[in-house]
């Protein structure tokens, strides 16, 4: 017997006229899991973080140095606002630092095309699955989905399209840190950390500046002191901009939620320090013990 | 071998319009109204975990009545079909317009397909416009149906006598008076007009602690607007308005 009516397999089929035609239908067909990244992957492949074309990487521009270090309270994340291509400034005013949901940022160091598109496939990923299972990811689970993300990417990484991300947040008792290499392993962090081409010069900074007793004030000055330093010898990376008024990217994390520092709070700060480096100019000293 | 009966088509949409109706009237309601700094979505649900109201996007609500494996896996992918049109274009892009065209197309193809059972679910999807004049409730039924209300829809078990206490409280002999209280009345007003118009059917007393509220809050400072009012935070409500 011929049904009157057509199959409802008609329903799932693709409507034509609207571009994600496609995507909307594939969205209601039984797909398992609360992954943002496998549904994307599943239904519009084309629109994942993924460039075509083989070593084009040093043609990208590039976002610099991040930082990040915990406080009793919280844990505070920073990054300069440069962005090169090759020798030249792609961009002044950069942002590689991005609240990733309500309790957590991250920062990407590396080819800023990716990075941001990275960025945005992690946050679409906690909030689709924090709307899904009705509960967000807690802080491994997230930081471990992270580390997923960059593994995906470790084909374009070979390419010379490498990101490295830093991922830290406020787990429900304390700030953590929790840094990746190349290939999404992931490391938990103590104190402090920095990634990016200046990272070197920030580390040994925050080395001498750091003390784990910092109040949030004390641990964004230690940041900024780090970011100058890696200013002042890595030509990829960006001081505070006086003239322009752009400073580094400052975002906190703590038990209220993560909040950006703004730059009315950022600028007499980074005046204070610019003016104490007028009589030392490279910045404060350490005890020799 | 048997000849199959000839049903007429008329007989056989009547047939699974029954079966459906009444697989949704067994469960309770809930009510979807506007108030002024939004929209609130009340169902009466005893359990704490396994949800009826939801959120969808930054500014889209759903809520759903009847079997639960089937409205949850509508929520699902209406949730999978926001997120991938978020990211495909800009959050700003994702309308509750679409959502609710593509809830419609498969609940009007479940109920017209001859090999499957029509699903027994009634939605409730809210979208928060920019101010109340603009907030928007399309009631969407098994059959695939779609209306749209600017200040409330009530689905579930008692909807018609629900929605009935709902208006003869809010005054309402026109629609214009409903409008304009539904515009101005606070979040606490609108709640305890909603339980009251729930607890209406049958007389009884409804425990704070089996409501499920949430709403769409014009106010939230964040980009997604919706928020569950806890257990007691409604218990407040209800026993202060008392």
């Amino acid at each position: 017997m011929t049904p009157l009516i057509p199959e409802h397999g008609a329903v799932f089929s693709p409507r034509g006229g609207t571009p994600d035609a496609r995507s909307d239908a594939a969205a209601f067909t039984g797909l398992g899991g609360a992954s943002f990244a496998e549904l994307l992957a599943h239904s519009s492949p084309g629109a994942l973080p993924r460039p075509a074309g083989t070593d084009v990487g040093p043609l990208a521009p590039h976002g610099t140095t991040i930082v990040a270090a915990t406080y009793p309270g919280g844990v505070v994340m920073a990054g300069d606002r440069r962005a090169t291509w090759g020798g030249q400034i792609a961009q002044r005013d950069v942002e590689k630092v991005f609240p990733a949901d309500e309790s957590s940022v991250v920062g990407i160091a590396g080819v800023a095309g990716i990075a941001v598109e990275l960025v945005r496939l992690f946050q679409a990923e906690l909030e689709h699955y924090e709307k899904i299972e009705g509960a967000p990811l807690t802080f491994d689970g997230r930081a471990t989905r992270l580390g997923g993300i960059i593994r995906a990417n470790l084909g374009q990484a070979m390419q010379g399209f490498t990101v490295l991300p830093v991922f830290a947040g406020w787990d429900g008792r304390r700030g953590r840190i929790v840094s990746y290499d190349v290939v999404g392993g992931r490391y938990e962090e103590h104190g402090h950390y920095a990634v990016g081409s200046g990272a070197v010069f920030a580390r040994g900074s925050l080395k001498k500046l750091y003390r784990d007793d910092l109040d949030e004030q004390g641990t964004v000055t230690a940041l900024i002191q780090a970011l100058v330093d890696s200013s002042d010898d890595d030509s990829a990376t960006a001081g505070p901009d006086q003239v322009r008024r752009l400073y580094p990217l400052v975002y906190v994390a703590d038990a209220a939620g993560v909040r950006r520092w703004g730059a009315e709070r950022l600028e007499p700060l980074v005046d204070d320090i610019l003016a104490g480096r007028r009589s030392r100019p490279d910045g404060p000293g350490a005890p020799l013990r | 071998m048997s000849m199959p009966f000839y049903v007429s088509p008329e007989q056989q949409m009547k047939d699974r319009a029954e079966f459906a109706r009444q697989g949704i009237a067994r469960g309770r309601s809930v009510v979807a109204v506007r108030y002024a700094d939004g929209l609130l979505f009340v169902a009466e649900n005893l359990s704490a975990t396994l949800h009826k109201v939801s959120e969808i996007y930054d500014r889209i609500g759903f809520a759903g009545v009847g079997r639960y494996h089937e409205f949850e896996a509508l929520r699902v992918s209406g949730i999978r079909q926001a997120d991938l049109r978020g990211y495909t274009y800009d959050r700003e892009d994702v309308a509750a317009r679409a959502l609710v065209n593509s809830y419609a197309q498969l609940l009007g193809g479940m109920f017209a397909a001859v090999g499957e059972k029509p699903l027994e679910v009634d939605l409730v999807v809210g979208e928060l416009g920019k101010d109340a004049a603009d907030d928007r409730l399309y009631r969407l039924g098994f059959d695939g149906s779609v209306s749209d209300d600017p200040t409330l829809v009530v689905i579930g078990g008692a909807a018609d006598e629900v929605e009935k206490a709902l208006r003869r409280d809010l005054g309402g002999s026109t629609s214009d008076e409903t409008a304009q209280r539904t515009a101005s009345d606070d979040l606490a007003t609108t709640l305890v007009r909603a339980v009251a118009a729930l607890a209406s059917v049958g007389g009884r007393r409804i425990d704070p602690a089996a409501l499920e509220v949430g709403v769409l809050d014009r106010t939230r400072p964040q980009r997604r607007k919706f928020r569950r009012l806890g257990a007691g935070e409604v218990a407040e409500i209800l026993g202060e308005q008392r």
